[in-house]
């Protein structure tokens, strides 16, 4: 007897299981059915499920009847002359979409050569059984998962030119790579996606080492390349405000604020203000200069305060460029907001060249960071003087991604004949055909080349692997993160250093940090270490709380015994704050001083 | 280092050394400083490679015993979880017992649980009547050697609710509501219903180890094979520690947490000082019980109420102290740290006194 799960409840039993599926599946074929279901026997639980439910992730396969696809060349034809369509192909039982369940009891083959009488099903194209952005990975089925994994990854973070009308609009922090290219070897993916979704160019590589400065990961540039617009970006952040209104009539001015303004900073700062209060254009800024000069009311004035001379003292809430960022105000738009407020927004551009810190990748997972931008005359050249734009360390394909070479070489063939190559995983061209063309243009069928040492002109003892390659600038650049600080800014509440680079922040010397200097016994540096908040306290001696200021006696005194005595200590500000926010709770904690002077007799 | 003088007492009674001299030069080497933080040079000793164990466990998928190791399975040990993910035992076998495969293939399926549906045809639900039908399969019945009556006895014991009726090779157990629902329950419940064997004891088998063969099962329920006469309880082992304390002792399981901590790390080729482990394992277990590194585990019993509070649920411990009235006398690291004062470790472990001579006093 098996059990009969219909979307997930208990709906009956059958004797037997098997015969039962196969009468749902035909009716399924045949349409008496509706083509959602989805049928699957546990036998190890003798368990049927039928799913009728929404909702499930399901893949269309061909059906294959007595070894032999259902699809012929006919319908292919057909389609090509648009007599079919794929919901054609659905209806008359040709496809059927199949969830993961049922999934688990089929068996499907790749390629229809390869089908026997077991087969239940083919792929529609072995492609299939990647994502839409793994399938742009050229030569794909060449490459370990993981790396795959790592490669659709880093191409959804490459740089491009993501739309076209980007000056007609204010994205946040975005970047708008220079002179696009389209890949050289390409899945037929891209194609069905458009050119648009993956932004690059095609750079030439060699794979060998440059002293220590691509060593793990890093990767050496041809200055020359950077100069002549490798791998350039333009970086836009809008800056946008509000010209708020208050109650009493009171509104945001937008203007130059005047000096007596509560907030205002250096007159430097203002400089580029114009005279309605706002930037112009392709003016160049840096950080912390004032981008829209804007002034508000003061606010939660108290009755009496209403009419003394501070009610007329305005704050500064001008619109500043970010810390650490620096552009060229690219454009100023005045418009209105949605509560039919003054708005303006200012767009400011940086380009960005790329720097020392800067990730790059290839589309197979092999992402790296500048290491060094090498000088031309430095940089390792062939006989016939090319000198690669980038230089990849050999330690990179330890991670076995073959497709990279097979990249390498296809492009450096589509290069030297002036085509497009096939990288379609499964289906792309042929490694054979690519090396013997290669062959036939002049080069090593292996891709490898004869090198000289730029700095020294001897020649390479080895053989170097030189090829093209399509090479993505990822949007994760040194001028975003970098930052330090000796001193500077603390929180208000706690007196420790602020976090964070839009704060100006303080990098956290955190709890492992802490660990290894307690592991070294090194108990006074990490006294010192923590001492960003040290300040002095006043105890009382017989009561254990925290003494207050008294102005008129000019004395820290107990609250409860004014008469006793007071002991100063040096503890960090952080753990007083824990005393008073333990009190606000109802716990009341009592500080037992003692001396740090033993008295021995 | 200084030198330390070399206390010959402390040696055990008759205990002599090989090499007299040079265990009289490095025994005192190798004495740790006082003030040395071997807390937290131990955690970081087993915590650096457990970084590494991460990525390498991923290797050992799809190994031939499906046995958890690696780190999740240290993670396992320092949590003294009460049940492992895969309990597992290895029963060494008495003397003419091990020799041959027959011999300990009996034992093993003496050993082996059998459940309800190891030995039944077929579950039937009779929606009418309210009741389960199982239909037993004689042959395995037999390879087992169980009977009808034993299982019909067994049933009626577990099962103390329902009423189980015996016919000729079936048994009926009546559920008194005719609900679907109700019924498939009791079918599934009934299925994984002990019958005979040792309880929890879920498969085994036989390996040939050197000259003798060992039992691995899965499943664990130690102090039940220990009873067997024709087991080797001296060397018998499972990985559920506190089995080993239920029926050895607490020394037991601290020698087993050590033992296996290390067999992992040297699987995983990680090289960590024994040392460091049976620190930890010490900690474990010193108050008798075995406490996992957790927050109900040891930091429970940590003295300082702010070093509590500075590990986890920190409003929990400090309403706890203050209902207590707790005293923290600032003893530890992680309080020193807080107040920002001078850890007692390392350097700042000696104080300095002050004798204050009589000219002094006179003044």
């Amino acid at each position: 007897m098996t059990d009969i799960f219909v979307d997930g409840t208990l709906y009956g039993t059958v004797k037997d299981g098997k015969k039962f599926i196969e009468k749902i599946v035909s009716a399924r074929r045949e349409g008496k059915l509706t083509k959602n279901t989805n049928v699957a026997f546990s036998e190890k639980e003798d368990i049927v499920f039928v799913q009728f439910d929404k909702n499930r992730l399901r893949r269309p396969l061909i059906i294959v009847r007595d070894g032999k696809s259902l699809l012929t060349q006919k319908h292919i034809d057909d389609i090509d002359s648009g007599k079919l369509s794929w919901a054609n192909l659905i209806e008359t039982g040709i496809i059927e979409e199949l969830d993961a369940l049922e999934e688990e009891s089929v068996l499907i083959a790749m390629d229809e050569d390869k089908l026997t009488k077991k087969h239940t099903h083919l792929e529609v194209d072995p492609l299939v059984i990647f994502g839409m952005n793994t399938t742009m990975i050229p030569f794909a089925n060449h490459d370990p998962s993981t790396r795959l994994l790592r490669g659709q990854k880093n191409q959804m973070q490459g740089t491009s030119l993501y739309t076209t009308n980007y000056l007609n609009r204010l994205d946040t922090n975005v970047n708008v790579l220079h002179y696009t290219q389209k890949p050289i070897v390409k899945s037929y993916t891209q194609d069905l996606f458009g050119d648009h979704i993956t932004g690059g160019q095609n750079v030439v590589i060699a794979i060998l080492n440059y002293d220590g400065y691509n060593m793990s990961d890093g990767i050496v540039f041809n200055r020359a390349s950077v100069d002549r617009g490798l791998c350039r970006v333009s970086h836009f952040r809008p800056y946008s405000t509000e010209r708020l209104r208050y109650s009493a009539g009171q509104t945001d001015r937008i203007m130059i604020p005047d000096k007596e303004v509560q907030g205002y900073t250096l007159e430097e700062d203002y400089k580029y203000l114009d005279s309605d209060g706002l930037v112009n254009p392709e003016t160049s800024v840096a950080g912390g200069e004032v981008l829209v000069g804007k002034t508000s009311p003061p606010r939660f004035l108290s009755k009496l305060e209403s009419f003394s001379t501070a009610a007329n003292i305005r704050k500064d809430t001008s619109t500043r460029v970010k810390f650490g960022e620096n552009g060229i105000v690219s454009k100023v738009i005045l418009t209105e907001s949605q509560n039919g407020n003054q708005l303006v927004n200012v767009e400011v551009r940086e380009t960005r060249p790329i720097a020392i810190g800067d990730k790059v990748s290839s589309r197979h997972g092999q992402k790296g960071v500048v290491g060094y931008l090498a000088n031309p005359e430095d940089m390792p050249f062939s006989s016939s003087g090319t000198v690669p734009d980038v230089i990849f360390s050999p330690f990179g394909m330890r991670r076995m991604t073959v497709s990279h070479l097979i990249e390498s070489l296809g492009a450096k063939v589509g290069a030297l004949n002036g085509r497009y190559v096939d990288g379609t995983p499964f289906s792309g061209e042929k490694t054979e055909d690519i090396r013997k063309e290669l062959e036939e243009a002049g080069f090593r069928e292996n891709g490898t080349e004869t090198l000289y040492d730029g700095r020294t002109g001897k020649e390479y003892e080895a053989k170097i692997f030189v090829g093209n390659i399509y090479y993505l600038r990822l949007k994760h650049q040194v001028a975003d993160k970098i930052q330090s600080r000796a001193r500077g800014r603390v929180a208000l509440l706690t007196r420790q250093p602020t976090a964070g680079k839009a704060m100006e922040g303080g990098l956290r010397f955190g709890d492992m940090e802490k660990d290894t200097l307690i592991a070294h016994g090194a108990s006074l540096l990490l006294k010192e270490r923590f001492d960003s908040d040290i300040d002095s306290v006043y105890i009382g001696e017989k009561t254990g709380d925290l003494a207050e200021y008294n102005p008129v006696s000019d004395k820290f005194e107990s609250v409860l015994e004014p008469q006793e005595n007071v002991s100063r200590v040096r503890i960090a500000y952080g753990f007083k704050l824990l005393l008073e926010q333990l009190k606000s709770m109802g716990i009341r904690p009592y500080v037992k001083l003692k001396s740090k002077f033993k008295e021995v007799q | 280092m200084a030198e330390r003088k070399w206390i010959k007492q402390d040696l055990p009674k008759g205990m002599k050394f090989k090499n007299d001299k040079l265990a009289k030069t490095r025994y005192p080497e190798m004495q740790v400083d006082p003030g040395e933080a071997v807390g937290v040079i131990s955690a970081q000793s087993l915590g650096e490679p457990g970084t590494q164990l991460t990525m390498r466990s991923f290797h050992f998928v799809g190994a031939e015993l499906s046995v958890t190791l690696g780190l999740p399975r240290i993670i396992e040990i320092l949590d003294a979880r009460k049940i492992p993910s895969t309990p597992t035992m290895h029963i060494y076998l008495k003397s003419p017992h091990n020799k041959s495969k027959i011999k300990s293939d009996q034992i093993a399926q003496r050993l082996k649980q059998t459940v309800l549906k190891d030995i039944a045809k077929e579950f039937v639900m009779d929606l009418a009547k309210g009741e389960v039908n199982v239909l037993l399969n004689k042959e395995e019945m037999v390879r087992r050697s169980v009977d009808i009556d034993a299982v019909y006895n067994q049933l009626k014991k577990t099962l103390k609710t329902f009423e189980v009726i015996k016919k000729t090779s079936s048994l009926s157990i009546l559920e008194k509501e005719k609900d679907i629902k109700k019924l498939y329950k009791l079918k599934e419940k009934l299925k994984d219903t002990f019958v005979s064997g040792v309880n929890g004891i879920d498969d085994v088998m036989a390996y040939k180890s050197g000259n003798e063969f060992i039992i691995q099962t899965f499943g664990s329920n130690l102090r039940s094979v220990l009873n067997i006469p024709e087991v080797d309880f001296t060397r018998t082992k499972t990985n559920n520690f506190y089995e080993i304390e239920d029926a050895l002792g607490i020394e037991a399981a601290r020698k087993a947490i050590v033992e296996e901590t290390m067999e992992i790390l040297d699987k995983e080729g990680m090289l960590v000082d024994r040392r460091h482990i049976s620190l930890m394992a010490d900690i474990m277990t010193r108050d008798g019980t075995i406490k996992g590194v957790t927050r109900h585990g040891i930091t429970k019993e940590k003295e300082s109420v702010l070093a509590r509070a500075a590990f986890e649920v920190p409003i929990t411990h400090l309403i706890e102290a203050s209902v207590k009235g707790e005293v923290d006398n600032l003893t530890s690291v992680v309080e020193n740290v807080m107040i920002n004062q001078p850890v007692p470790i390392g350097t700042g472990l000696p104080e300095l006194f002050i004798k204050m001579g009589k000219e002094l006093k006179k003044k």
